[in-house]
């Protein structure tokens, strides 16, 4: 063994040096696992639980939007629908075919899902049908109880009960774009059920009305899959949302005006409410608010009478006559009295052109100037006080102003003066801009909503300002800066428009004891006159006039202002008039004007069939006349 | 009579077995069981009752093997390594012939994996090749060829496979050897000097995915979902665990799938999390008290075959442990190397309980001087 000593020695030493290696290591070993566990210990704790439990988001329930009265114009309603998880469902297409044998799916929604599921994130869900009805969400429940992946979910829709109606107040609700999850990562925005207002109130009062969700805590695995529930928080409801509009004054015009493309809008005078702001055609808001089928957009969108547009506030027209109220008075406020006349022979010319009355007025005060809306004497106002002064007083009306009203889009339209011609075409403005302003032509475009402000501005000379949320009583408004008197012989005109004699409204005047409408009737050509050219029934819809009027009542002590626009009406008295009178009817006379509403049904339901019969009669005339074509044919 | 019992042969035998270190050695494979019956979600099957059985079958077996006088394991050194070297050949022609990358011997009624044998045999070859190396060649280059030879053959058909982490054990087995065989520090310590110099060098030779690889181990969380989700699961698992642990069936981390290879690869995370650092700290101690052992055997064994099998047994455990618990705390990168007795599956466990039997058997005949 002696001769081995010094290799032995080295053998226990490099033995003893492994021994310690293997303790060193054993020694970083624990220190490492003492790092993880005890000075990371909380971070990795958190991550655990991170793994472990997820937050299933519960969409709260929206508030609802009532009417003045409380009356509700969007609810919610209980809905059923099935929520499908992909990655635990396995194969996409199997599950699906199980779940057609209780909800029937159209290749339509197949592709809808396939497209969806393709960028899902894991274990997040996707909608497989919605608002599938009580017995549909019962049988899910009971005959594919055992279905991995498969949530039968209740929820709850958005209901709108006027459905058209109210369409373009309330606008409609629907999921929340990727553009507008990146921009907030609110990832409440990914949850199926989850709706965001997408235009009118719905859009603009959104987080009034969205309230807060409420949250399950479940225990999932790794694959998603929920192992167990651990506990839920309620969502809270949004708050209501009150509006000034009478839901029962809407509905009844929105019924009253039918399929006509039209605005109308009620404004009352004294605090400002906004009672009624229709515009028709226009889309059911329930169908919207699950899914735009896309050829009912299509057909939507390629509509000529408009029904995606908001018409009382984003249509803009020419006012035509109208707008002469705001000329009458730009005129007094520069010195004008109203006793001055003006000889109407027909025609008013300037160097070697002819301007054109519609009749032959003789002698016109302002007040028959008015009542019979005389050309003439517009134009001779207008050249005397000069465009400047006639812009200065629209403005002051209201026109080309936003209101700060609860709607997304306003368009504010135009009121033209030299300086705005200069910018816009850098021409210099010329007397017959003057002309053709003076009579609301020419640049001058408006919104319904501002030709209403503008009545209820001209009918209480103040400075009435429109609101559509019921809030703390207005403060009185501010007079305008225009003698009392003046006003009242412009509300003297707009008087005889309806009740004067030679009156172009007359045939709208009121039937209620006591109450008088004032008025003035305006028309807007379409297309630019030419050649003679008019917009009358002689011609295809798209080309005819517009039809305007705006009203107030009562003369004696307003109340209430209105504007109508008819689209295509041709001519305010007898297509935007009758409109106004019937809705003043509603508000003082329900029952007459549901009466009369009745007769107006009736009569459309007759041109209807009338209409029916004509085109069936035409078919078999045709008809016959292919057949004897064909006897002939073969007869040679 | 109770006297004659004890003077007779077996019970003198059976008496002399390292009974404190068996008992270590059952601890971790009860605590094994227990953990697996908590993986499985507090049940028996399927996999803590078949470890259970395994275990006892291969301790047993490792009593058995304890008997087996030292000539013999000598005897069998080289044979052992040939047949096992052709049957990693054998893996390899098998898995050209199927077309995929093959590890294991199909015998009808087990799967050989032999690589994991090789283990073993490197061991064996290697002590029995210096024990009859003449004094002072172990320095020389007729001393330090073959065994090179003997260590990079196995090591490259298992690289091959490839198997990594095998290969890598392989490799750390041998070179272990070579060291207690007296090879000459500098013919350690200067391509060791190399190697790390050229590392940079390596690295930048490498693909770009194979740079991403790397660069994935050193910062799991930059990829968590993806190549680092083994290794981020596994610290969350065991960083969760804190001190003593959530308890008892009480892990989430496993329960609930977010720990991949729960029983196999990464059972140590399982244990970790529900038993805390206090459960770690116990098993690595256990095992350091077990390897601790071993290398006391080889430095009481009087030959030198005794002497470089013990130490080199005990090292071949340590690097499964220090492999194993590296890779799941996040210090290597996942090499898929079990961690010896608590992980579930049984070729693993048979190399460590037939190294361990070697240890008993040498442990006994220690006193032994000439074979």
């Amino acid at each position: 063994m002696a001769a081995n000593g010094d290799a032995d020695r080295m053998f226990d030493r490099r033995a003893f040096f492994l021994g310690a290696v293997q303790a060193g290591a054993g020694f970083a070993l624990m220190g490492r696992m003492a790092y993880l566990s005890i000075a990371q210990a909380d971070r990795y704790k958190l991550a655990a639980e991170d793994n472990r439990v997820a937050l299933h988001l519960i969409p709260p329930r929206r508030g609802w939007i009532v009417d003045a009265t409380g009356a509700a114009i969007a609810t919610n309603r209980p809905a059923y629908s099935v929520e499908l998880i992909p990655s635990l469902a396995g194969n996409l297409d199997a599950a699906l075919d199980r779940v057609s044998k209780v909800v029937p799916l159209g290749p339509a929604d197949r592709a809808r899902i396939h497209e969806e599921a393709a960028d899902l994130p894991a274990a997040a869900s996707l909608t497989i049908a919605s608002d599938i009805g009580w017995d549909a969400f019962a049988a899910l429940n009971v005959e594919l109880a055992e279905m991995e992946g498969l949530q039968p979910q209740r929820s709850y829709v958005r209901h709108y009960p006027d459905a058209d109606a109210f369409a373009h107040v309330t606008g409609y609700v629907g999921r929340a774009t990727a553009e507008q999850y990146r921009e907030s990562k609110n990832p409440l925005y990914l949850v199926p059920g989850f709706r965001v207002g997408k235009d009118g109130v719905e859009r603009s009062k959104d987080e009034v009305l969205r309230g807060k969700p409420g949250a399950r805590r479940v225990e999932v695995n790794a694959r998603g899959r929920i192992v167990q529930e651990l506990d839920t928080r309620p969502d809270t409801q949004g708050s209501s949302v009150q509006l000034t509009i009478d839901r029962g004054l809407q509905a009844f015009t929105a019924a009253r005006v039918g399929n006509e493309s039209c605005s109308v809008v009620v404004i009352d005078v004294v605090t400002g409410d906004v009672k009624c702001l229709l515009s028709m055609p226009a889309f059911d808001p329930n169908v919207f608010s699950s899914r735009i089928p896309s050829k009912l957009w299509k057909d939507l969108q390629a509509d000529e009478r408009k029904p995606l547009l908001n018409k009382s506030l984003q249509g803009v027209y020419v006012p035509g006559s109208t707008f002469k109220p705001v000329t009458a008075l730009a005129a007094l406020r520069e010195g004008v009295t109203p006793a001055d006349t003006v000889h109407c022979g027909g025609a008013y010319r300037v160097g070697n052109n002819t301007w054109r009355c519609l009749g032959r007025h003789g002698t016109v005060s302002m007040r028959t100037g008015i009542a019979r809306s005389c050309n003439v004497y517009f134009y001779t106002m207008a050249r005397r006080v000069g465009p400047q002064a006639v812009a200065d007083m629209a403005r002051l009306l209201g026109l080309e102003h936003e209101f700060d009203i609860p709607m997304p889009v306003q368009r504010v339209g135009i009121i033209p003066d030299p300086a705005w011609k200069q910018k816009r075409y850098d021409q210099k403005w010329s007397v017959a801009d003057t002309l053709n302003m003076s009579i609301g032509q020419g640049y001058v475009i408006v919104n319904p909503l501002q030709l209403a402000v503008m009545t209820a501005r001209i009918a209480t000379g103040r400075m009435v300002e429109p609101r559509m949320l019921v809030g703390a009583a207005p403060k009185p408004f501010e007079p305008l800066p225009i003698p009392p008197e003046y006003l009242e012989v412009v509300r003297q005109g707009m008087d005889d428009v309806v009740n004067g004699p030679g009156g172009t409204a007359r045939a709208s005047a009121l039937n209620i004891p006591g109450i008088h409408m004032g008025g003035k009737t305006g028309t807007a050509q379409v297309r630019r006159i030419s050649g003679g050219f008019r917009g009358g029934a002689n011609v295809p819809w798209k080309y005819r006039d517009h039809a305007l009027f705006i009203a107030f009542a009562p003369v004696d002590n307003p109340r209430y202002a209105v504007s109508v626009i008819v689209e295509h009406g041709i001519g305010g008295s007898r297509a935007a008039a009758p409109i106004a009178k019937d809705v003043l009817t509603w508000i003082y006379d329900k029952e007459a004007a549901e009466k009369r509403l009745a007769g107006v049904l009736e009569a459309r339901e007759r041109a209807r069939r009338a209409a029916e019969e004509a085109a069936a009669r035409a078919e078999a005339e045709a008809a016959a006349a292919r057949a004897a074509a064909a006897t002939g044919a073969e007869g040679a | 009579m109770i006297g004659g019992l004890l003077n007779s042969r077996w019970p003198q035998q059976i008496l002399a077995l390292p009974w404190r270190v068996i008992l270590l050695v059952a601890a971790i494979g009860g605590f094994a069981v227990v953990v697996l019956y908590s993986a499985a979600g507090g049940s028996m099957t399927p996999w803590a009752l078949n470890h259970a059985v395994r275990f006892s079958l291969f301790l047993g077996m490792a009593l058995v093997l304890s008997q087996i006088p030292l000539k013999v394991w000598i005897g069998i050194a080289y044979p052992a390594y040939g047949a096992i070297l052709v049957a990693l050949v054998g893996v390899e022609v098998l898995g050209a012939v199927s077309g995929g990358s093959q590890r294991w011997l199909e015998l009808g009624f087990i799967r050989l994996q032999p690589s994991e044998f090789m283990k073993l045999a490197i061991v064996l070859a290697l002590a029995r090749f210096y024990h009859y190396l003449p004094r002072g060649y172990s320095g020389k280059l007729a001393g330090i060829w073959p065994p090179l030879a003997l260590i990079g053959t196995p090591a490259a058909l298992v690289m091959l496979q490839p198997d990594l982490g095998t290969a890598l054990m392989i490799v750390a087995g041998g070179l272990t050897m070579m060291f207690l065989g007296g090879l000459p520090l500098r013919w350690l310590l200067i391509p060791g000097t190399l190697g790390l110099a050229s590392l940079p060098l390596l690295y930048n030779m490498l693909h770009d995915y194979q740079k991403r690889r790397v660069l994935i181990f050193l910062n799991p969380e930059t990829d968590p979902l993806g190549a680092g989700y083994h290794i981020t699961q596994s610290k969350i698992a065991i960083g969760s665990g804190g001190l003593f642990g959530k308890g008892f069936l009480k892990g989430s981390q496993s329960h609930l799938q977010y720990l991949p290879e729960q029983q196999t690869d990464f059972v140590f995370a399982t244990m970790a999390e529900e038993w805390g650092l206090a459960g770690g700290v116990l098993l690595l101690l256990t095992y350091g008290l077990v390897l601790n052992w071993g290398i006391r055997v080889g430095l009481q064994s009087q030959t030198l075959f005794a002497r470089l099998l013990a130490v080199g047994l005990s090292m071949t455990i340590f690097f499964y442990v220090l492999i194993n618990t590296m890779m799941v705390m996040g210090l290597a990168p996942v090499v898929g190397i079990p961690f010896p007795l608590l992980s579930y599956g049984g070729s693993a466990m048979l190399t460590v309980m037939i190294a361990f039997g070697i240890l008993m058997s040498v442990h006994r005949q220690r006193a032994l001087d000439n074979l």
